[in-house]
């Protein structure tokens, strides 16, 4: 077992062995112009390129048609939300969308409200999760817009999009789900599911860093862009660029792996989170769950650890690689949007943990884990004053009087 | 983060971690910071005479406050009270080569030690009240 232990797939994952072997060919000798028509380096590549958009369209389905290639998950977000608030702006100026979403989304809509569009900003449950019911309790006629993610990429919560979505056609209102942690780790059907516009990333499912791709429906009801990069005309006019055939050539790879390995790669998933889980819960007391305990990703876990502050934590699990709740870049703390958005304590969002287990994630892995965390957090709970009060003193923390905070 | 080596060593062997008898005469207590900020420092100390002889604190915080409050107990041990005030924040900010972001981690320490001697004195005056009263 190598140290550090990588435990941040949400984050990014290594490219698998298999997508890089894809890959290679259209560096060095596969090398041509996706668009030249005249010649075979051109065909080839190409070639790649249809193949690549057919597995892409199938592990949503789509068709390939369907399939707008850009430059990740950040790209198409922009591409889809000031794209449909520029096309259909007449018939409305309303947007929905959640306070749990990622940054790329969030900073979006706030960018269309400087453009005279009007934003509700959901606020999901305790758990992270948002439900047609909320979407439905926002919408209003000028809305023309439901941008809610498919699952959250810090606390792993999947939210009800079948739902969302077929309340969205009911209503004849666009919906569009950033799946940037959904697709390739849980089942996505863009037709049952009933999603307009749907976007992912390479990296995020063992492909390659900056690509990634935007699903456009083409029927009932045909979704229609303006374009946010002007050139020449790539992609049928939605994303003008030269196409990255090798990175296109490894996410089409990567697409058909997840989608092959989708069901024994979540199980797999399942049970290593489980046993990281339990083993963890079986030590120590007042841990808490944040997201979902049904609605979950296969491969992420978000623990908070009451009494021990998040820093020092971390320096205690200095052997993992994985990500905090909150960001101590600073005097003042910020815990994340999210887990304030769940209304997650400021105190418990400091000492929260995302654990990102994939694909080649071992169950010594996640023994060795649960060991260097149960150990930290045992550690600083015996120096912490905290945990003397509540469990040694049974004070009530929210009644004492503190001095001098900073 | 990167972080100074002393800070690590505090952090990984932090010195004087414990309770002292919160009750007891010889005893004073400081609390300082607040949950919700990240940091709460408990340092305590054992006053005999006008010498401290014995330290303890517990720490809920960054690494660097573990460091700042650990660094403390090692310094007012041995120390008379007045010398113990006179420690100042910027002594263990250049210590533990503390960043600028973990400054107030230092002055958290300083106001600890602060605290818990003027918790200290505060006692012996009720005592010392109460003693003439009888
Ligand atoms: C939910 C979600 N949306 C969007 C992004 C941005 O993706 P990309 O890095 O491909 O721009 C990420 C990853 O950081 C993500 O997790």
């Amino acid at each position: 077992m190598q140290l550090p232990i990588y435990m941040d797939y949400q984050a990014t994952t290594p490219v698998d062995p298999r997508v890089l072997e894809a890959m290679l060919p259209f560096f060095t000798q596969a090398y041509g112009n996706a668009a030249s028509r005249n010649h075979a380096f051109g065909w080839k590549a190409e070639e790649a390129v249809d193949a690549a958009r057919e597995a892409c369209a199938s592990i949503i389905g789509a068709s390939s048609k369907e399939i707008v290639f850009t430059s990740g998950s950040t790209e198409a977000i922009n591409l889809a939300m000031k794209g449909v608030a520029e096309m259909y702006g007449h018939k409305g100026k309303h947007v929905i969308t959640s306070l749990a979403e990622h940054k790329a989304v969030l900073d979006t809509a706030k960018h269309l409200e400087k453009q005279g569009f009007e934003v509700t900003y959901l606020k999901p449950d305790k758990n992270g999760r948002t439900t047609a019911a909320d979407v439905a309790a926002a919408l209003r006629e000028d809305t023309i817009l439901v941008s809610i993610m498919w699952a959250n990429n810090e606390v792993g919560t999947v939210n009800d999009v079948r739902g969302i979505g077929e309340l969205c056609h009911e209503k004849g209102v666009l919906f569009f789900t950033d799946a940037t942690q959904a697709v390739g780790k849980i089942p996505v059907d863009v037709a049952a599911d009933h999603v307009d516009l749907l976007c992912f990333s390479g990296h995020k499912i063992y492909g390659p860093k900056g690509v990634g791709a935007l699903y456009v429906r083409r029927r009932n009801p045909r979704v229609r862009l303006v374009a946010q990069m002007d050139g020449g005309g790539h992609e049928r006019g939605m994303r003008s660029g030269t196409l990255n055939v090798p990175g296109i050539a490894g996410l089409g790879e990567a697409c058909r792996l997840a989608q092959a390995e989708l069901e024994t790669e979540a199980a797999r998933a399942i049970a290593l989170r489980e046993r990281l889980q339990q083993k963890i819960e079986a030590e120590l007391d007042f841990v808490h769950l944040n997201g979902d305990a049904e609605h979950r990703l296969p491969g992420c876990l978000n623990l908070s650890f009451n009494f021990v502050e998040g820093e020092s934590l971390l320096m205690g699990v200095k052997d993992l690689a994985v990500s905090s709740g909150s960001a101590c870049t600073s005097a003042s703390l910020e815990p994340s949007h999210v887990l304030r958005s769940m209304d997650v304590g400021d105190d418990l969002a400091h000492s929260s943990i995302r654990f990102g287990l994939g694909r080649f994630t071992t169950e010594e892995e996640v023994d060795f884990a649960a060991r260097q965390v149960i150990d930290t957090v045992k550690r600083l709970r015996e120096m912490s004053p905290l945990y003397e009060m509540v469990v040694e003193e049974g004070i009530d923390l929210s009644t004492v009087n503190w001095q001098g905070g900073h | 983060m990167a972080y100074s080596d002393k800070v690590l060593d505090h952090y990984n062997n932090p010195r004087n971690v414990g309770a002292l008898d919160k009750k007891s005469e010889n005893v004073g207590t400081g609390v300082v910071g607040a949950p919700e900020c990240g940091d709460v420092m408990k340092l305590q100390i054992e006053v005999d005479g006008d010498r401290i002889v014995d330290a303890k604190f517990k720490t809920f915080g960054c690494g660097s406050a573990i460091a700042s409050s650990s660094l403390a107990t090692e310094w007012v041990k041995g120390k008379t009270l007045d010398e113990a005030l006179s420690i100042s924040n910027t002594e263990i900010v250049q210590e533990l080569s503390l960043p600028p972001v973990k400054i107030h981690c230092s002055v958290l320490a300083e106001d600890a030690i602060k605290a818990a001697v003027n918790d200290f004195k505060a006692k012996r005056a009720t005592t010392a009240q109460e003693q003439s009263a009888k």
